[in-house]
């Protein structure tokens, strides 16, 4: 490949704003009557169901898919402005986030009709919850060393093995899991695993919680003991997962999510600086917002290059290694232009408290969804150096 | 910038492997390229591609001229082709003929004020004015008793100081001291000096962008060229991540420049998202200059350190780019302040307002 980046410069089409007026007011009222705080993404369970239905009543999950399987058949520039609206508001999506951005969309090119028909429909309502099951205890980012088995049985397939850090398990219903169907071959070490999907209510599944350092609980760790999965729940070719990855990770990398995870102690250190900044923090603060918008723009050039149907790897990759860095460096950058505000400044205390809170999820920015060594790896070869 | 380049901008890369080969150029034991290389442009209608048929220009389209930027970033070719274009885009504002040749713009630093009198002579310092000294004319934003004014002045009536920049490209300090214009109107309602400046930011974003993608594709063969402890370079992950952190600089330039010439190339007026645009499109390339710059001088090691070497070329001047028309701290600070003063609440919906 030729060292030549491309970031069109797309601009959201008129239908995108007035989506994202009705977005903007369904979650102000919706922040009006209770249902979550934007200000305070440390508390409050971001996991919500009734809510979760409320969007898919809207109609805002499964928004490009098939409208025969509950979709809207609308583009993937407006699912970019429901995106980022739900996360600049901090609004509880867990139920329904992962189902939406990749599993929906694995389901939709690999399962049989009967299956598709069945959970699509469900997941658009917003009722359902996926789990990505991909760690295992000695293969995390190296995923093609997974061990956990799938062996051939009667009408289906036996689970052997553990899965870790599956975050949300205790909440879900299914995991879109990959699971070892032969061994690895000399010429290909990729070769050997497949995708299943996994009904979580399944006998012979176990799912433990895994404590995280900020004290909250998202990681498990799911146990199969000989779990059944019938032959219909075999996603894609058997052995051949390694194939049916590559578009959807510009999708999972690209996307808003990937550099507004800590955003809100951007808009409170705005707040608290009031409007006459002295000079160190209207310096600071304008590098911030040029960098927000660096990002922001590289983010929706890669939706629209999606959208145009091209492949864009690399680009969603650079997306997600520069996103993640700077969502988790922000929390550090704001403590310092912060460091001189007067105690007592309006908001002060929701932007140290915000800041605390973001600061101890900051670590995992940049390991969750493809840690920043995996990425640079997946440029260096888009480089044409590996 | 994009794949879709138009005839414009395929027939600037030809002008410029034909005349104006970084390697041959490196090797020049003088300026006699320039002459060939600035005759083609100006056939080309390239240096007055943002001047229109009626003052002399071959009035190409603002997207047209961003990518003959781009495409003079990825030469770096020491010659005042960006300049002239702004320059006659400049005159343009004011309804003023754009005269042959080379020309250069005035202010290029947010400090420095020209003043204009009611007969038409101008006063003021302007420093770090690129190319001054090899340039005609100078278009210059000049602030009158009315307001903000243009004026086409003669550089041979102003003083100018010889000097140069960090990439030894002329960079004058031009004194004019009751200097006539040869013309001289009042700009459009709402032009102003930050219009002016943000402008010629942006041309400098695109121009930097354009030479970070040649140092980035000049780095990656060298990797791969270059044998070390009995493989090439590249093999090694160090390298590996250093090129693509240097990939991510490139692709935040690309497409924060990008998305200012495109939003300046169909604006209406200069509102608070064109400078958004263009103040980020600068602070962010400069700061991509910068750590860009380091990576690919590091992989490169001593031999990019040579003269020899043309790396220089590209990785100096884009470093010079960053202090003209306005710095990176100058517009953080303005973005800030807008920022700020626009309140917490304002500002998602100002960065996703396209």
């Amino acid at each position: 490949m030729t060292a030549q980046l491309e970031f069109d410069p797309i601009r959201l089409p008129p239908e995108c704003e007035a989506l994202r007026r009705e977005v903007r007011a369904f979650l102000a009222e919706e922040i009006a009557a209770g249902t979550f705080d934007p200000d305070r993404p440390m508390h409050g369970d971001m996991h919500n169901t009734e809510f979760s239905k409320r969007v898919g009543a809207k109609g805002w999950i499964g928004l490009t898919w098939p409208k025969k399987y509950g979709g809207h058949e609308r583009t993937f520039l407006e699912r970019y402005v429901v995106t980022e609206e739900f996360r600049i508001a901090n609004a509880p999506v867990r139920q329904y986030f992962v189902a939406d951005r990749q599993s929906g969309p694995i389901l939709l090119k690999y399962a049989p009709e009967h299956i598709k028909m069945d959970i699509l429909p469900r997941i658009c309502r917003g009722e359902v919850c996926f789990v990505i099951g991909m760690s295992e205890p000695n293969s995390g980012s190296d995923l093609f060393a997974a061990k956990t088995k799938a062996t051939k049985a009667d009408g289906g397939w036996r689970i052997n093995g553990n899965k870790i850090w599956t975050s949300n398990a205790h909440i879900a219903d299914y995991m879109i899991g990959l699971f070892r169907t032969s061994p690895s071959t000399k010429e290909n070490r990729r070769h050997g695993l497949t995708q299943f999907l996994v009904d979580l209510k399944t006998d012979g599944i176990t799912i433990n919680p895994i404590y995280q350092m900020t004290g909250q609980h998202d990681f498990n760790e799911v146990v199969f003991d000989n779990v059944f999965i019938p032959d219909d729940c075999v996603l894609g070719e058997i052995d051949g997962a390694w194939k049916q990855a590559t578009s959807e990770l510009a999708y999972e990398r690209s996307g808003p999510e990937r550099f507004l995870e800590t955003f809100y102690v951007l808009t409170a250190l705005i707040r608290a600086l009031g409007s006459e900044p002295d000079l160190r923090s209207a310096e600071g603060l304008g590098r911030l917002v040029a960098q927000a918008h660096a990002l922001r723009r590289m983010s929706v050039s890669v939706a629209g290059m999606l959208q145009a149907g091209k492949e864009p790897v690399v680009e969603g990759s650079l997306v997600k290694d520069l996103g993640t860095i700077w969502e988790q460096k922000l929390p550090a950058r704001v403590r310092e232009l912060a460091a001189f505000l007067e105690p007592d400044v309006g908001n002060r205390a929701t932007l140290d408290e915000q800041l605390a809170f973001a600061m101890t999820i900051a670590p995992k920015l940049t390991i969750q969804g493809g840690t920043t060594e995996v990425l640079r790896g997946i440029i260096a070869r888009g480089l044409g150096l590996r | 910038m994009t794949e879709n380049v138009s005839i414009v901008a395929e027939s600037a890369t030809r002008i410029f492997a034909d005349l104006a080969d970084p390697q041959t150029i490196n090797r020049a034991k003088d300026a006699a390229w320039k002459a060939p290389l600035w005759q083609a442009l100006t056939d080309a209608g390239l240096t007055l591609a943002w001047v229109p048929e009626a003052l002399g220009g071959s009035d190409a389209g603002l997207a047209e001229g961003f990518e003959v930027i781009d495409v003079a970033g990825r030469f770096a070719a020491s010659v005042p082709l960006v300049e002239t274009l702004l320059a006659g885009w400049l005159l343009s504002q004011g309804g003023i003929a754009s005269p042959g040749g080379p020309m250069t713009i005035a202010p290029g630093r947010p400090s420095d004020t020209i003043g204009l009198n009611a007969s038409g002579k101008l006063s003021g310092r302007a420093r770090g004015i690129p190319f001054a000294q090899d340039c005609e004319h100078i278009a210059v934003l000049a602030s009158g008793a009315e307001g903000a004014s243009i004026a086409l002045v003669e550089t041979k009536n102003c003083r100018v100081t010889p000097g140069a920049n960090p990439a030894g490209d002329a960079s004058n300090e031009v004194l004019f001291a009751d200097t006539p214009a040869v013309e001289w109107r009042p700009a459009s309602a709402g032009f102003d000096r930050t219009a002016m400046l943000l402008m010629g930011g942006v041309a400098r974003s695109v121009q930097t962008a354009g030479a970070l993608g040649a140092v980035l594709r000049m780095s990656v063969a060298y990797a791969n060229d270059r044998v070390a402890f009995e493989r090439p370079i590249a093999k090694f992950q160090a390298i590996q991540h250093s090129l693509a952190q240097l990939a991510g600089e490139v692709a935040a330039a690309v497409a924060a420049s990008g998305s200012a010439a495109d939003a300046i190339a169909h604006m209406q007026s200069f509102d608070d998202q064109i400078f958004l645009e263009a103040a980020s499109a600068k602070i962010r390339s400069a700061e991509a200059a910068e750590k860009g710059a380091a990576i690919a001088h590091q992989v490169h090691g001593a031999i990019g350190f040579t003269n020899e070497h043309i790396l220089h070329r590209f990785t100096l001047r884009m470093l010079a780019w960053r202090d003209d028309f306005g710095n990176e701290s100058h517009w953080a600070v303005e973005l800030g302040r807008k920022v700020a003063a626009g309140g917490a609440d304002a500002f998602w919906p100002l960065l996703a307002s396209r």
